[in-house]
């Protein structure tokens, strides 16, 4: 089995040719992460009895002749702040060390069901705090590409496992960029789908009104699958909405010929010339399927990274109120007897949160404090509705948008850990899409020398279709 | 530049008690960050309304009512708390 050119398609041919049986295919990826997890260190967690228990399931199938799932056989790893039942769910997190997720998230479950089979849970930055994973409190996972680099974060871990064939997809999620930047440093396809597309319940809760569960394929078509395959109504979580709905406005609307726009405020200050000649070779590749390019103005884009950096970390100084050391993981409540509840609260928070995540807290609760809420976070909700306002003029001349996921590929370990602004600017070219609820893809592009890059499409509300389809065209990679 | 005994405040509104050489720290990460946000200030947003969330969805509603739920489940969710007795979670006294 070559487990390098294999796809959601080949897997469902080959097992119904009994070429091989789900049970061979978890044995070969095994075998691939006893051989590179160490030096990668992509998973925290390699889940072997549940692999070989939904892998019977699937063979069980097979040899009764009966249907079989979207997803059948397909080995999938997850990112370590997605819930399945009866594994650890750290969020690479000192606090949930020893976390045993008590059920499955709603994707868990729906891919499951399609016949999906879990290797492990991939390491990520801290919370899905970062933007390289070197915030994991388990060690920083390394670019297959190149060791001395970062994978890119928070959803590092899972990139880099797809990257070198220690998955064939996985899940991330995606905040500000978690998903889209290490699909780009590890040279994937990842997609950042409409909020409210994919449900989160089961997803560790970072920013509520920007966190997005999405997948990460090699192929924009395998991309796509596991898309279909997660994308429905969940009443357990109210964010999550019918997307037929939409679809049928949306179907009403949708003209012959496709406009691409290129949005000039991302463009300003000069990319990186490697950079930006593939950017004019994905322009040119699309000017020739018959897209017309069309240069538009999205004059708030300035202002998205300051918006993103007052609301994200508002929105995680209360979501991660709920880590007290009474409800659920780690705690210093035993350590003294005498101590009382805020001691308790006080401790366990500074012991067992890291770095970035303290300093988040930190400046959500001031953003939120009593005296800096108008000045700071009523001022940014304001600004979002400016940088959600841009889109939906721009929307109106073009279909798609197409920017850099970043100007540059993979920087080396450490190079931006000393300095946090310096890690927050490699959010630049992504946070917008989140403020505005968007969808958008980063798919495979080219090289800078040995490191691949992506460049990233952005669409109107659920039109998740219209990404894949230009996707398609672009995708250049070495697998 | 915010101050020290800002800082101070903030860590203990947040819940996080920090050392003194984390206080320092974080005073000047956050002045650092709170000057590149400075820059919100130089757009014009009167009479602009807030987005707190990307779509326009409605809350949705239920009845008050209780629902059967799966025991072991509940089971296994008091158990994730590091002090209990019997079937309940155990909290430290406030005072």
């Amino acid at each position: 089995m070559e487990l390098q050119n294999l796809s959601i398609e080949k897997i469902k041919q080959g097992l119904k040719n009994k070429t091989f049986s789900a049970k061979e295919i978890v044995q070969e990826y095994l075998k691939k992460i006893k051989e590179k997890n160490t030096k990668i260190n992509a998973y925290l967690t390699v889940c072997e009895e549940l692999a070989f228990s939904l892998a019977e399931k699937t063979d069980l199938k097979i040899s009764k002749n009966q249907e079989l799932g979207e997803l059948e056989g397909v080995p999938l790893a997850v990112k370590d702040n997605i819930l399945v039942n009866g594994l650890p769910c750290t969020a690479a997190s000192k606090i949930l060390e020893n976390y045993i997720a008590p059920y499955d998230a709603t994707v868990i479950a729906r891919l499951k069901k399609a016949g999906a089979i879990i290797l492990g849970k991939t390491n990520l930055d801290e919370f899905a705090m970062g933007s390289s994973t070197e915030n994991s409190a388990f060690g920083s996972t390394r670019n297959p590409h190149d060791l001395e680099r970062v994978a890119g974060g928070s959803s590092g871990g899972s990139a880099a496992a797809v990257a070198a064939n220690l998955a064939l997809v996985a899940l991330g999620s995606d905040t500000g960029g978690s998903i889209r930047l290490p699909a780009s440093f590890c040279g994937i396809v990842g997609l950042k789908p409409t909020y409210g597309a994919v449900s989160r319940y089961g997803l560790i809760a970072m920013a509520s009104s920007l966190d997005q569960i999405g997948p990460m394929a090699k192929t924009v078509e395998d991309c796509e699958i596991l898309f279909r395959v997660i994308s429905f109504k969940d009443d357990k979580d109210s964010t999550s909405v019918d997307v037929s709905v939409f679809k049928e406005k949306l179907k009403k609307v949708s003209p012959q010929k496709l406009v691409i726009g290129l949005p000039r405020e991302y463009f300003l200050g000069g990319l990186d010339a490697q950079v930006e000649r593939i950017i004019e070779k994905v322009i040119l590749k699309l000017k020739n399927a018959g897209f017309e390019i069309k240069e538009i103005s999205l004059p708030h884009t300035q202002l998205a990274l300051a918006v993103y950096y007052l609301v994200m970390p508002s929105e995680i100084s209360a979501n991660l109120a709920r880590y007290d050391g009474i409800r659920y993981g780690n705690s210093t409540v035993f350590e003294s007897p005498d101590a009382d509840l805020l001691t308790v609260y006080l401790t366990t928070r500074q012991r067992y949160f890291g770095a970035e995540v303290k300093r988040r807290i930190m400046l959500g609760t001031f953003a939120l404090s009593a005296g800096y809420y108008e000045a700071y976070y009523l001022k940014a909700q304001k600004a979002r509705t400016k940088i959600k306002e841009d889109f939906e003029k721009a929307f109106q001349e073009v279909d798609l948008i197409l920017t850099p996921v970043s100007n540059h590929p993979a920087f080396k370990l450490g190079e931006k850990t000393k300095d946090p602004l310096s890690m927050y600017l490699e959010d630049i070219f992504m946070v917008a899409v989140n403020l505005a609820g968007l969808p958008a893809i980063s798919v495979p592009a080219g090289f800078v020398g040995n490191l691949p890059l992506g460049v990233q499409l952005i669409a109107r509300a659920f039109q998740e279709d219209l990404l894949f389809e230009a996707a398609r065209l672009i995708q250049e990679n070495d697998f | 530049m915010v101050s020290l005994k800002e800082v101070l405040r903030i860590s203990k509104l947040a819940r996080i008690q920090l050392s003194d050489a984390e206080l320092e720290k974080y005073q000047k990460e956050l002045s650092s960050i709170l000057d590149f946000v400075e820059k919100l200030k130089e757009v014009d947003l009167e009479n602009i309304q807030p987005t707190s969330h990307p779509l326009s969805i409605e809350n949705i509603w239920r009845k008050d009512k209780v629902k059967e739920r799966d025991s072991e489940l509940r089971k296994k969710l008091i158990e994730k708390a590091p002090l209990k007795e019997q079937d309940f979670i155990k909290v430290k006294s406030v005072f």
